[in-house]
C-alpha cells in the first residue's frame, strides 16, 4: 500500500529530473547554435567571390565608407546575410510546425509542395501583374502556398494506420507540377526573370538589397502566430476531446497553425525561392534535442533554421569558386540523404 | 462447362476487339500529330511539300526544314516515348505498383547524372549515351538494394526513390554550375527534357537501341507474363525468377538510359503510359505493346503542343509532361486514399 503513494512521487520526481535535463541540454545547445550563428554571420560577410579579412569587414560595417570593401559589405553581403537569416528562421519554424500539425516526420515546406505553390504565386505576380516588390508579391505567394497546402492536405488525409507516405507523395507530385509551371513562366518572360534564374532553385544571390526589410513584418506576424498557437497544437496531440476540455479550440488552433505555416513559407519563398529540406533537417535536429513539444522547440528551430540556411549559402559560395552553388542545392545535398535515411530506417 | 468456356471466349474476343480499336485510335492520333508537326511551325509546308520532301523531290529549303528538323524530331519523340512506355510497363509489372516507374524512383535522374558526368567531366564531345546507361544501371542497383531491405512493392521504396531523385537532381544542378558555359547552356535545356536538338544521328541510336531491347523483351516475354502470376506460380512453371527479373530490370534501365541520353530526363511518360494503356484496352495486366504505343503517341502530341502552345517560345517538352504528369500522380495518390 505504501508503494501506491510512493510511486507517483518517484514518477513525478523522475519526470521533473528529465524535464530539467532536457531544459539544460536545450539551453546549452541553443547557446551553441547561437555562437555558430554569429561565426556564420561573420563568415557570410567575409566569404565570397572577393574574400575579405574579418577586420576589414568590421571596420567597413561600422563606418559608411564607400570604397570597394564598403560597397561589397553594405550593398551585397549584409542584405544577402539578412535575407538568409530571415528565410532560415521562417523555414525552421515552419518545418517544426508542419511536423507537429501533420504528425508526420517527413513533412517539410518543400517536400509537401507548399513552397512550390508560393513560387507559382510569386512568378504569376511578377509576370502577369507587374508586381516588382517583395512586399507586393508575398501576398500572391501566400495565396499560392495556401492553395497548395489545402490541396495536399485534402488529397492525403492521414488514415487510421497513421500512414505518413501518401502526404509526401501527393506533395512531391504537386511540387513537380508547380515547379514546371514556374519554369515555363520564367522561360516565357526571360527579361523579367533574368535575376530570377537562380531564384528558382533557392538562392540568395542577386536579390534586391531591401528584400529582408520588406519581408520582415510578414515573418514577424507568422512567428508570433506560431508562438500563440504552439501550446494549442501541443495539447491537440492528446486528442481533440482532451484538448477541448483544456480550453483549446481544435478548429481555431489548426486554422491558426495553417495560416502561420503558410505565411512563413510564403515569406521564405518570396525571399529565396522554393527551398526544400531546411525545414526537414531543422525539425529532426530540434526533436533530437528538446523532444516533440512544439512550444519548447520554436526558439531552437528558429535559430537552427537560420544557421543552416546561412551555412548552406556560405558553403555554396566557397565550394565552386569562382562560380557559386545555390543554397537550395547545398541544402538538398544534406536533406535528401536525411530523407532517404529516415525512410529506410523507419522501414526496418 | 462449355457455357463458361464460351463466355470466356467471347470476353476474350471482345477484349481483342477493344485492344485493336485502341491501337487503331492511337495510330490515327500519332499520324495526325505527325502531320501537324511536319506541316506547321515558323515555316509552313503543305502536305504535298512534305510528301515530296520525303521522296526527295522538294526544293532545298523545304527539304532542310522537313527532313533535317521536323522528321527526325518526330521520329525521336515516337522512339523515346515508346522506350519510356516500355520501361514503365516493365518496372510497374515487376513491382506490381503503378508508382514504381523509372521517372518516379530515380532511374531517369540517375541516367541524367551519368550523361552529365560524361558530358562535363569525361568527354564533352562524345555521345552521352554510355554515361546515361551507366548512371541508370547504377541507380537501379542502389534502388534494388534499398528495395531488398524495405520490400519492393512497398510505398517506402517509392519514397526512397523520390529521396534519391531529389539527391540526384541536386547533383545534376551542381554539375551544371561546374560546366563550361557553352555546354551549360545546352545542358540547361536538356535537363528539363527537350527534343529541340535531336538530329538523324540520335534517331539512329534510338531506333537501334529500341530494336535490340524490344527483341530482348520478346525473348523473355513468356517468362515476364509468368512473373505476373506471382513468383511462386512462375517458379512452378519452370521460370528462373531471379534471373528473369534481373534481365528485365536491365532491359528497362537501358531503355530509360537511351531515352534520357538523347532528350534529357522526360518525366511522367513512363508513369502514365502503361496505366493509360491498361485502362483504355481493358486488360488485366499491363500490355507491353500498348504501353509503348501509348508512350510514343503521348510524347509526340506533347512535343507538338510544347513547340506551338506559346510560339515562338519553345517549351522543353519535359516541362509540359511534368505539369500534366505531376497532376496525374497527385490524382493517383488522392484517389487511392478514398
Amino acid at each position: 500500500m505504501l508503494s501506491t503513494s510512493a510511486a507517483p512521487a518517484a514518477v513525478v520526481e523522475r519526470v521533473h529530473a528529465r524535464r530539467r535535463r532536457i531544459l539544460r541540454r536545450a539551453i546549452v545547445l541553443t547557446l551553441a547554435v547561437g555562437i555558430a550563428l554569429v561565426i556564420l554571420v561573420v563568415a557570410s560577410l567575409a566569404v565570397g567571390s572577393r574574400a575579405l579579412a574579418p577586420s576589414d569587414v568590421f571596420s567597413a560595417l561600422f563606418s559608411d565608407r564607400r570604397d570597394a570593401v564598403g560597397v561589397i559589405v553594405h550593398d551585397l553581403r549584409v542584405p544577402r546575410t539578412l535575407t538568409a537569416l530571415l528565410t532560415g528562421t521562417c523555414l525552421g519554424v515552419a518545418g517544426v510546425m508542419m511536423q507537429a500539425v501533420t504528425r508526420n516526420p517527413l513533412a517539410d515546406p518543400g517536400l509537401l509542395g507548399v513552397n512550390a505553390g508560393a513560387a507559382v504565386g510569386v512568378v504569376v505576380a511578377i509576370a502577369f501583374f507587374g508586381v516588382r516588390t517583395a512586399s507586393g508579391y508575398v501576398w500572391f505567394a501566400f495565396a499560392g502556398a495556401a492553395a497548395a497546402a489545402l490541396l495536399v492536405n485534402a488529397a492525403a488525409r492521414p488514415d487510421r494506420r497513421g500512414n505518413t507516405i501518401a502526404l509526401v507523395l501527393a506533395g512531391v507530385a504537386l511540387s513537380a507540377c508547380l515547379s514546371a509551371v514556374v519554369r515555363i513562366i520564367t522561360l516565357a518572360d526571360d527579361d523579367t526573370f533574368e535575376s530570377f534564374r537562380f531564384w528558382a532553385v533557392g538562392s540568395f544571390e542577386r536579390r534586391d538589397p531591401d528584400v529582408a526589410a520588406q519581408l520582415l513584418p510578414f515573418a514577424i506576424v507568422g512567428i508570433v502566430l506560431a508562438v500563440v498557437v504552439a501550446r494549442g497544437v501541443d495539447q491537440l496531440r492528446l486528442g481533440a476531446d482532451l484538448a477541448r476540455s483544456l480550453g483549446v479550440s481544435p478548429t481555431w488552433t489548426i486554422l491558426g497553425a495553417g495560416v502561420a505555416i503558410t505565411l512563413l513559407c510564403a515569406t521564405a519563398t518570396s525571399a529565396a525561392g522554393p527551398l526544400a529540406f531546411i525545414g526537414l533537417i531543422v525539425a529532426h535536429i530540434v526533436r533530437g534535442i528538446v523532444g516533440g513539444a512544439l512550444r519548447a522547440s520554436l526558439p531552437l528551430a528558429a535559430l537552427t533554421g537560420a544557421a543552416l540556411t546561412l551555412a548552406s549559402d556560405v558553403i555554396g559560395r566557397v565550394i565552386a569558386i569562382p562560380s557559386e552553388v545555390e543554397a537550395g542545392i547545398v541544402a538538398a545535398f544534406v536533406g535528401a540523404p536525411l530523407l532517404l535515411w529516415l525512410v529506410v530506417r523507419r522501414a526496418s | 462447362m462449355s457455357i463458361t468456356l464460351s463466355i470466356a471466349r467471347r470476353a476474350r474476343s471482345q477484349r481483342r476487339r477493344r485492344s485493336a480499336l485502341v491501337i487503331a485510335a492511337l495510330i490515327a492520333l500519332a499520324l495526325s500529330a505527325a502531320i501537324v508537326g511536319t506541316t506547321t511551325g515558323s515555316f509552313h509546308a503543305s502536305l504535298g511539300d512534305v510528301a515530296s520532301a520525303l521522296t526527295g523531290g522538294a526544293d532545298g529549303r523545304t527539304t532542310v526544314v522537313v527532313m533535317g528538323l521536323r522528321v527526325p524530331r518526330i521520329l525521336a519523340a515516337l522512339a523515346i516515348g515508346a522506350a519510356l512506355g516500355l520501361a514503365g510497363a516493365v518496372f510497374q509489372t515487376l513491382a506490381r505498383n503503378p508508382l514504381a516507374s523509372p521517372d518516379v524512383i530515380g532511374f531517369t535522374a540517375g541516367s541524367a547524372t551519368g550523361a552529365l558526368v560524361s558530358l562535363i567531366v569525361i568527354a564533352p564531345t562524345a555521345s552521352p549515351a554510355a554515361g546515361a546507361w551507366m548512371g541508370g544501371l547504377l541507380t537501379v542497383v542502389v534502388v534494388m538494394a534499398i528495395a531488398r531491405s524495405v520490400g519492393i512493392s512497398r510505398e517506402r521504396t517509392i519514397l526512397a526513390g523520390i529521396a534519391l531523385t531529389a539527391l540526384l537532381a541536386a547533383v545534376n544542378d551542381y554539375l551544371l554550375t561546374r560546366a563550361p558555359i557553352d555546354i551549360a547552356r545546352n545542358a540547361d535545356q536538356w535537363l528539363h527534357g527537350s527534343l529541340a536538338a535531336t538530329a538523324f544521328d540520335d534517331v539512329g541510336l534510338l531506333l537501334g537501341a529500341l530494336g535490340i531491347l524490344s527483341f530482348a523483351l520478346v525473348i523473355v516475354y513468356r517468362d515476364f507474363r509468368a512473373l505476373e502470376l506471382g513468383d511462386d506460380t512462375a517458379r512452378g512453371l519452370g521460370v528462373r525468377t531471379g534471373r528473369v527479373r534481373l534481365t528485365l530490370v536491365i532491359i528497362a534501365a537501358l531503355l530509360t538510359g537511351t531515352a534520357t541520353a538523347v532528350a534529357g530526363p522526360i518525366g511522367f511518360i513512363a508513369l502514365a503510359a502503361p496505366q493509360l494503356a491498361r485502362r483504355t484496352m481493358g486488360t488485366s495486366g499491363i500490355p507491353l505493346f500498348g504501353s509503348a504505343l501509348t508512350g510514343a503517341t503521348v510524347l509526340l502530341i506533347a512535343d507538338v503542343i510544347a513547340q506551338r502552345a506559346l510560339a515562338p517560345l519553345q517549351i522543353p517538352v519535359g516541362l509540359l509532361t511534368a505539369v500534366v504528369g505531376g497532376l496525374y500522380l497527385f490524382w493517383i495518390v488522392a484517389r487511392t486514399r478514398r
